[in-house]
């Protein structure tokens, strides 16, 4: 973690480096106030004395007859590591374009173009570090108690809750759910949808993620109107469906210069089959893969074993999976266990909802997902912090480990 | 380093060679060829084959069990029922072949503990219990750490813990008087005896063979040391070894999934005989160095860190922190990683019938995703409520997800309650339907003609809503 100045201090946070540990914000779940609890971990770590077994001599006699044959120091082997190569390689796709390339984004993100499976950095190292988008909607929706703590301030306001996403919460983008254009709840227009979109564009430098609300036939009109009046941003359309008209949508979508998230239902042949319709109009790199993401304790090990699967077929050469996969994590509060109240032994849900949503996302992570779309600040920053140390890694103590068999918790 | 066939290319042939070839039936299948097919497929195991037994079979049988011998050894430790398998793993990917024996969860104790503290501790563990659908998920071992570096209070420690529970535990103490202390206050509970390293591995080999234990060979981050330790221990006569490469918090994570990944990879696609042991994995390395950090933040970090290894390879994990909400994860995850990958995601749409409903019971119907209905049922069976409930089918599709991807349409649902015959069981129309499905429900009332009541989008609120809002 690099020195900060202290005048800095009050900044906020815009990169991991400045944001506040875990701990700050789990020890303060009752309320978040994260330009308070400015830290550098350093400073927690306190030096550790050795343990004490090593030094202590033995006082007991062990058996000391040798039987012949059992050998008298230590026989020699090597460990070869077990590198191996893949025939192709993941996609890379760029989301979000500068004004040299076109938008107004402060930067562009590119993600993909891996060689390995997820963090085999004793392979090859990691290419594109995996990022995290957090979800913004645009009208009040149910939140489960822990998420709604953090946001509640910003609910219905789509803009300050892109704001806060970004500065407080360090998302590297923000994903716009435009659920009121929903036919069967407030059936919002296109127009209003752009005004939306337009709000977050001033309000954010971040690339931005434009969510539909899952009506084929109403997302197909409001992602034209969206991708039209935005050329150029590279936003990442999701999402893109089978039931959707698929040849409309990949040519506003190749036209403005945006990119499809293409989504399918947890099954491999589908996926391949809608990425094959895309293929008439869109390039590899404009497409990104949604394979459906199961919360943790339902159905987490089908999505797991899908996108690892997915991954591998890519890398062994499946062009039509060979595509950066995305992930709605924030499936993970589908699960009852993270949001419910449960019995004393469970609790508190304060922590074991974040908890739930970390989980499924590292689990998915080992997968090879490459985009999270999140909503707990806490997931979100411990998914940040663990994936920038398996792309960085860093010197292991070794010899301190042992230390845990004495270690006084 | 050893090496031996790849699991991945057995086939049935394989196996059939080596049978007696009589189609004698003793197994309980048709012929030789189906017992060897389903011998492939792990779905019995090679001892039903009574005839092997015979002398005239003994160099076929060994060469079977040669042949059948999994990836990764399984080491057993502990006695009786409580006794935990680790290892046996036959693949590396899930999607490959069903994982064998579920990743062993460790609660620790140490020997300056109060006793009380002690005996509380160890009643936790073993009270762990969390139904989940149709599964009791538990814990499963302790680990008994010695922090005193006194033998006699290490003796007294794990004479305490096999007085309080018959889980198997594990003797942590590098100090090998120390560790003999221990195993004699329970010589012959085969715990796990950890660990053997390049100091002290002879005293340790020694204590293993004594007391006929499985014993843990831990080299951190050097797995050249690690493999040389086991191949040491294998020619002294220790042949039940775990490994402990080593567990890093924080930066050391990649260090920490390399060293699982490349040692899980060399057994199951390299055939490396040292590399094929149950792997250890320490997640309360968090709490060295803890310092003023707050025991949540060490808990939440143990946490995280130890449902990645439960996902890259780790045979066993050992813990610290004992709280339900750091551990529920876990051990759902555990639960979902460990599940058989050919299992459908689906359950077969239709008409279910719960308790005794007559004429006027409620009539609810749910998602054929797997999860969403053992859920549901779960709900509707644990409160002993009369009602039917109709699966419709959505394709595997949970209910939110199924109504954003169509899965889940109006359609469908008025088909359900055609064909599920519902309509000659109740006098009433009354159809309850998942609150996350709310958004289809005028469509349902028209394509139905049911009337629509909105339910709870929790199937764990049906009961209370039941007494509430049901009137037929």
């Amino acid at each position: 973690m690099p020195h900060q100045d202290k005048k800095d201090d009050k900044k906020l946070p815009d990169t991991l480096g400045l944001s506040p540990e875990i701990l700050d914000l789990l020890a303060k779940f009752q309320e978040i106030e994260l330009e308070d609890f400015q830290m550098d971990v350093k400073e927690l770590e306190l030096s550790f004395e050795p343990g004490m077994a090593g030094q202590i001599m033995p006082k007991l006699k062990l058996p000391s007859a040798v039987k012949p044959g059992k050998p008298i120091s230590m026989l020699q082997a090597a460990f070869v590591p077990p590198i191996e190569t893949y025939p192709s390689k993941i996609a890379e796709v760029k989301l979000g374009a500068t004004k040299a390339e076109g938008g107004t984004r402060s930067r562009a993100i590119i993600i993909g173009g891996e060689t390995s499976p997820a963090f085999y950095t004793f392979e090859r190292p990691v290419v594109h570090t995996p990022i995290v988008t957090l979800d913004v909607f645009d009208m009040e929706v149910p939140l489960s108690k822990a998420v709604k703590m953090h946001v509640k301030d910003v609910v219905g306001d789509p803009a300050a809750w892109a704001k806060l996403a970004v500065e407080k919460f360090g998302a590297d983008m923000v994903t716009v759910h435009l659920i009121s254009i929903d036919p069967l709840l407030k059936d919002a227009t296109p127009k209003d949808a752009v005004k939306t979109v337009e709000n977050i564009l001033q309000a954010v430098d971040v690339p931005l993620v434009i969510g539909g609300c899952g009506d084929p036939i109403k997302d197909a009109d409001v992602f034209e109107a969206i991708c039209n009046t935005f050329p150029n941003e590279r936003f990442l359309i999701s999402s893109i469906t089978r039931d959707m008209d698929v040849e409309r949508c990949a040519k506003y979508v190749k036209k403005n210069g945006h990119v499809a998230l293409s989504f399918t239902p947890m099954d491999l042949n589908l996926a391949r089959e809608l990425n094959r319709r895309l293929y008439d109009f869109l390039g590899k790199e404009d497409i990104v893969m949604d394979l459906t993401t199961a919360a943790l304790g339902y159905g987490l090990d089908y999505a797991f074993t899908n996108m690892e699967r997915a991954r591998m077929a890519g890398l062994m050469g499946d062009s039509e999976l060979a595509h950066p996969m995305s992930s709605g994590t924030t499936n993970a509060w589908a699960a009852r266990e993270a949001w419910l109240k449960m019995a004393p032994e469970w609790e508190p849900r304060e922590l074991r909802g974040p908890l739930w949503e970390v989980t499924t996302a590292l689990t998915l992570l080992l997968a090879g997902v490459d985009l999270f779309m999140m909503m707990h600040p806490a997931a979100v920053k411990t998914l940040k912090d663990v994936t920038k140390n398996l792309v960085n890694g860093g010197k292991v103590d070794a010899a301190k480990f042992a230390d845990w068999v004495t270690v006084k918790a | 380093m050893s090496k031996r066939a790849s699991m991945k290319e057995l086939s049935p042939i394989d196996v059939y060679k080596l049978l007696p070839k009589t189609n004698c039936k003793e197994c309980g299948q048709e012929n030789c060829m189906a017992f060897a097919t389903k011998i492939v497929n792990r779905e019995v195991n090679i001892d039903s084959c009574t005839p092997l037994f015979k002398k005239e079979y003994a160099k076929a049988f060994s060469q079977l069990k040669e042949l059948l011998k999994p990836a990764v050894q399984e080491v057993t430790v502990g006695v009786g029922d409580k006794a935990k398998k680790l290892g046996g793993k036959l693949v590396m990917y899930r999607h490959e072949f069903t994982y064998t024996n579920p990743t062993a969860i460790a609660i620790d104790v140490t020997d300056e503990m109060p006793e009380n503290e002690l005996t509380s501790r160890i009643k936790k563990t073993e009270n762990f219990s969390f139904e989940y659908i149709g599964y009791t998920l538990k814990l499963d071992m302790i680990a008994v750490r010695c922090t005193s570096g006194d033998a006699e209070k290490f003796k007294a420690a794990v004479k305490k813990v096999t007085e309080t529970t018959s889980l198997p535990f594990i003797i942590c103490a590098l100090n090998p008087a120390v560790a003999e202390a221990g195993l004699m206050a329970a010589p012959k509970a085969r715990p796990l005896l950890y660990a053997a390293n390049s100091e002290n591995w002879k005293d340790m080999a020694e204590l293993a063979l004594m007391y006929d234990c499985p014993l843990v060979v831990s080299s951190p981050n050097d797995l050249n040391t690690l493999v040389s330790l086991a191949k040491t221990l294998l020619a002294y006569g220790v042949k039940d070894i775990v490994l402990d490469p080593g567990t890093f918090l924080n930066e050391g994570i990649g260090t920490t999934l390399n060293n699982f990944t490349m040692l899980r990879r060399a057994a199951c696609k390299g055939g490396e005989e040292l590399a094929g042991f149950p792997l250890m994995a320490v997640p309360m390395a968090a709490w060295i160095g803890k310092g003023e950090t707050a025991d949540e933040i060490v808990k939440w970090k143990e946490a995280y860190l130890a449902s990645m290894l439960v996902v890259r390879y780790a045979d066993i994990v050992v813990m610290h922190g004992n709280d339900g909400w750091s551990l529920l994860p876990i051990a759902v995850l555990r639960q979902n990683i460990y599940t058989d990958p050919r299992k459908p995601v689906a359950v077969a749409p239709g008409l279910k019938v719960f308790g005794t409903p007559d004429e006027n019971a409620p009539v609810l119907f749910t998602s054929n995703f797997a999860l969403t209905y053992y859920t549901v049922a779960s709900d509707i069976e644990s409160n002993k409520l009369n009602a039917y409930l109709i699966v419709v089918e959505t394709e595997g599709s949970a209910i939110d997800s199924g109504v954003a991807g169509r899965k889940l349409t109006a359609e469908r649902v008025a088909e359900a309650i055609k064909t599920s015959g519902v309509e000659g069981k109740v006098k009433h129309r009354k159809l309850i339907i998942p609150g996350k499905a709310s958004r289809i429900s005028g469509e349902i009332e028209e394509l139905s003609g049911w009337k629509v009541q909105v339910g709870p989008r929790d199937s764990s609120e049906i009961p209370k809503y039941l007494i509430e809002k049901w009137r037929p």
